[in-house]
């Protein structure tokens, strides 16, 4: 399978950053060997899933209103069928992590992100959530979520723009679609320069 | 304010008092200082501002902003200024029984620099984790992660109950006694960390009957990022940028504080236009925040469409902003001297046609949601705060005004271009929810007036002033106040007459709003809580710092 068979509607691949990284991502995927029987049904549970991701509400600060955003009116991310953000984090599928995290909330981040259900996604949202940000110096900030949970997606910025988590939650999309189902929750675990993936 | 010096001097025989400083500022010993605190209550001193610990290195002290609720002495603000040596124990009078708010802003001042305020009935940290060890903003607090690790569990729930407080026996040492917070039997409903309507990461311990609130025990420093140490080795500059992070919301306006502080301090001239500039941001930007806040309380209420249509209202301030500084959330407008650029061409033609657009909307918001009547019905009969309960707990901004108090710093304290405009400081008496409701959009018409009157005649000229590469402030403490839309957002600055602050503090107005929950969610249902902290608008952050 190549990167240009994920399909995600109006947009072309390579209007995509980061596509090596996906590249990786199939390849080893595919080192096992693959199964045509459960190849053709993954597409189709796939597709079902990737359009279907619903988020955790979790926003410690800033880039929680960014969140709001996209959530609201003008860039409505129910265009991708990411609606129905969830109150609980048994019912969600990714959790965005918008904000600055401290060493008082780490642990109870950490306690959200077992409590979800396999299979889950995290996208570290922000400077703070990636890296600490502007924070970074501080004596009480966490420099980076990926310290304690996974992260599949990084979105840099500010905040960033909610464009620019529109496009974070392609990204996902993609690599959602690309994944057998069959064999969740095992991920591969790449790594290439800023980003890695998978269940550590 | 003659005779004030002359008051405190005969209350307190010792006191010293500073020359030529932006307030009345004396220096006490410790022993005197609750006779002073009380005698200045009684002279009608009853709204303690700000609270601010101190490390001298040889001592640390305690600073108290104190003011009045008074329309008469609006201006008037007292400095009062206390320490002692002992930095090994550490002991300051109380003073959390003359202004009810000084509960927890000394709880601040022991957690960061471990100053033990005796007779506190409760001196538990305010912020960090009870096993965090050391006092972050002594001076010769040393970061170290082995130290205080991340921590990888979240802790029991006893160990959020033990309260330790201090007295002194008669050889004058420091006695400890721990009591529970809440009994065994005690029916205990934690709501956050992580909670959508608590408006960030906010931790209430909730004591019920049933489902009626009897207490509210709440837990900050979720979100505790250390800013205000992070200012202490920055420029003045630099510092600007983490304002706007404090409360994002109101993100000018914090701004345009520190800016003026800085510019007091170093004695720079604003341009006229850059004035007019910044009064025009911080109107649009209390409109986009109250638009949230309202937004969020009828989302809270289960009014999902009134959400989106807050949402979709303030996203035409986001492009105003965007046009012009570039950012949306942040603007990173304002620098020191004036403003970051001049505006874009279409600046002026684009808040004309946004005002006569949001007052349309401000009817529809009316016909939707105010005037129905099960929204109504809910809001009006609960969540009540008398006006001494919100001046002894400092509750500012729209939710003090709500309650009858007077308090708009825009009308005390005039700066940039408020005092050039007419408007009306919207007051109610009720001090309920509805109360609460109703101002926030009122003053949104108030804001979209003042901006009708500066959008014609923003002055031509330089939109910034010059101001050399490094910026140094001389030697002395300044204090500025700004309206942003949650209250009295103030900035002290304490300068050595270096490039960096000695100590920066930042007065929340956030803190207040959330304290005022327990008297006000007491008696009332559970249900009620998330609409009554809805309509207080409260953000974490700026609480948390
Ligand atoms: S990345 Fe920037 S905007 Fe986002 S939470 Fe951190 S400071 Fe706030």
């Amino acid at each position: 399978m190549e990167v240009k068979d994920i399909k995600i509607k109006s947009m072309k691949t390579e209007d995509f950053k980061d596509n090596e990284y996906l590249q990786q991502y199939i390849e080893e995927l595919q080192k096992d060997g693959l199964n045509i029987a459960t190849e053709k049904l993954d597409d189709l549970i796939n597709w079902g899933r990737s359009n279907s991701v619903w988020p955790f509400t979790f926003a410690t600060s800033c880039c929680g209103i960014e969140f709001m955003c996209v959530a609201a009116a003008r860039h409505d991310f129910a265009r991708f069928g990411w609606e129905v953000t969830r109150n609980s984090p048994r019912q969600a599928d990714v959790i965005f992590v918008s904000g600055t995290i401290t060493y008082k909330m780490a642990p109870v981040l950490k306690r959200l992100y077992d409590q979800m259900a396999e299979p889950k996604y995290v996208i570290a949202v922000g400077g703070c959530s990636i890296s600490g940000g502007p924070f970074k110096e501080s004596y009480h900030v966490v420099n980076g979520v990926d310290k304690i949970i996974p992260v599949d997606v990084y979105i840099p910025g500010c905040p960033p723009r909610p464009e620019a988590m529109l496009y974070g939650m392609m990204q996902l999309q993609r690599k959602i679609k690309l994944e057998n189902f069959f064999k969740l929750p095992k991920k591969p675990n790449i790594s290439n320069g800023q980003t890695e993936g998978g269940n550590k | 304010m003659d005779n004030m010096q002359k008051y405190i001097q005969t209350l307190a025989p010792k006191a010293q008092f500073e020359e030529g400083g932006q307030y009345l500022t004396t220096t006490i010993e410790p022993d005197a200082l609750r006779k002073v605190a009380t005698g200045l209550k009684e002279k009608g001193f009853d709204y303690l501002m700000c609270l601010t610990g101190m490390d001298y290195k040889e001592s640390l002290g305690v600073i108290y902003h104190i003011s009045s609720s008074n329309p008469k002495e609006k201006e008037t603000v007292i400095v009062l200024k206390t320490s002692t040596t002992n930095r090994e124990e550490p002991a300051i009078p109380t003073v959390s029984d003359i202004w009810e708010i000084a509960t927890y802003y000394e709880r601040e001042a022991y957690d960061f620099y471990g100053i033990i305020f005796v007779n506190h009935p409760d001196m538990r940290r305010l912020f960090l984790r009870e096993d965090w060890v050391g006092f972050p903003f002594r001076k010769d607090y040393v970061v170290n992660d082995e130290i205080n690790p991340v921590p990888t569990k979240v802790p029991d729930p006893d160990d959020y109950e033990a309260v330790p407080s201090y007295s002194l026996n008669k050889e004058g040492k420091l006695v400890k006694k721990t009591k529970s917070l809440f009994e065994n039997k005690d029916y205990i409903v934690n709501i956050g960390p992580q909670h959508p309507s608590t408006h960030g990461v906010l931790h209430l311990r909730t004591k019920l009957e049933g489902e009626i609130i009897k207490h509210i025990d709440p837990h900050f420093g979720y979100i505790h990022r250390g800013i205000e140490k992070m200012c202490e080795s920055m420029t003045y500059p630099q510092m600007l940028y983490l304002t706007e992070r404090l409360d994002y919301l109101c993100g000018t306006m914090n701004r345009h504080g520190l800016c003026m502080c800085i510019e007091k301090a170093a004695g720079i001239e604003v341009p006229a236009r850059a004035q007019y500039i910044r009064t025009i941001f911080d109107e649009l930007t209390r409109i986009a925040s109250h638009l949230i806040g309202w937004a969020c309380m009828c989302n809270d209420m289960g009014s999902i469409t009134a959400f989106i249509y807050g949402m979709r209202d303030r996203e035409k301030i986001m492009d105003i902003y965007e046009e012009t500084a570039g950012g949306r959330l942040m603007v990173n407008y304002y620098v020191v001297g004036g403003v970051a650029q001049d505006i874009h061409p279409n600046f002026v033609n684009r808040v004309k046609e946004f005002i006569p657009y949001m007052r349309k909307m401000i009817e529809e918001y009316h016909t939707l949601f105010t005037h129905n009547p099960i929204a109504a019905g809910r809001m009006k009969d609960c969540g009540f705060l008398t006006k001494e309960q919100a001046v002894a707990l400092g509750v500012t901004g729209p939710s003090g005004r709500a309650s009858g108090w007077s308090c708009d710093v825009r009308k005390i304290a005039p700066y940039a271009a408020y005092d050039k405009v007419k408007f009306d400081e919207m007051l109610h008496q009720g001090g309920g929810t509805f109360d609460r409701y109703m101002i926030r959009l009122e003053e949104i018409e108030q804001s979209l007036r003042i901006i009708e009157q500066l959008i014609d005649n923003i002055p031509e000229g330089d939109c910034r002033a010059k101001v050399p590469a490094i910026i140094k402030l001389p030697a002395g403490e300044y204090y500025q106040r700004v309206e942003n839309a949650r209250g009295d957002f103030g900035v002290y600055i304490n300068s050595t007459g270096d490039k960096n602050p000695y100590r920066v503090k930042f007065r929340s107005p956030c803190l207040s709003l959330v304290t005022a929950l327990d008297p006000m969610c007491t008696e009332q249902k559970i249900a009620d809580l998330i609409m009554i902290s809805g309509s207080l608008d409260y953000v974490i952050p700026c609480i948390d710092r």
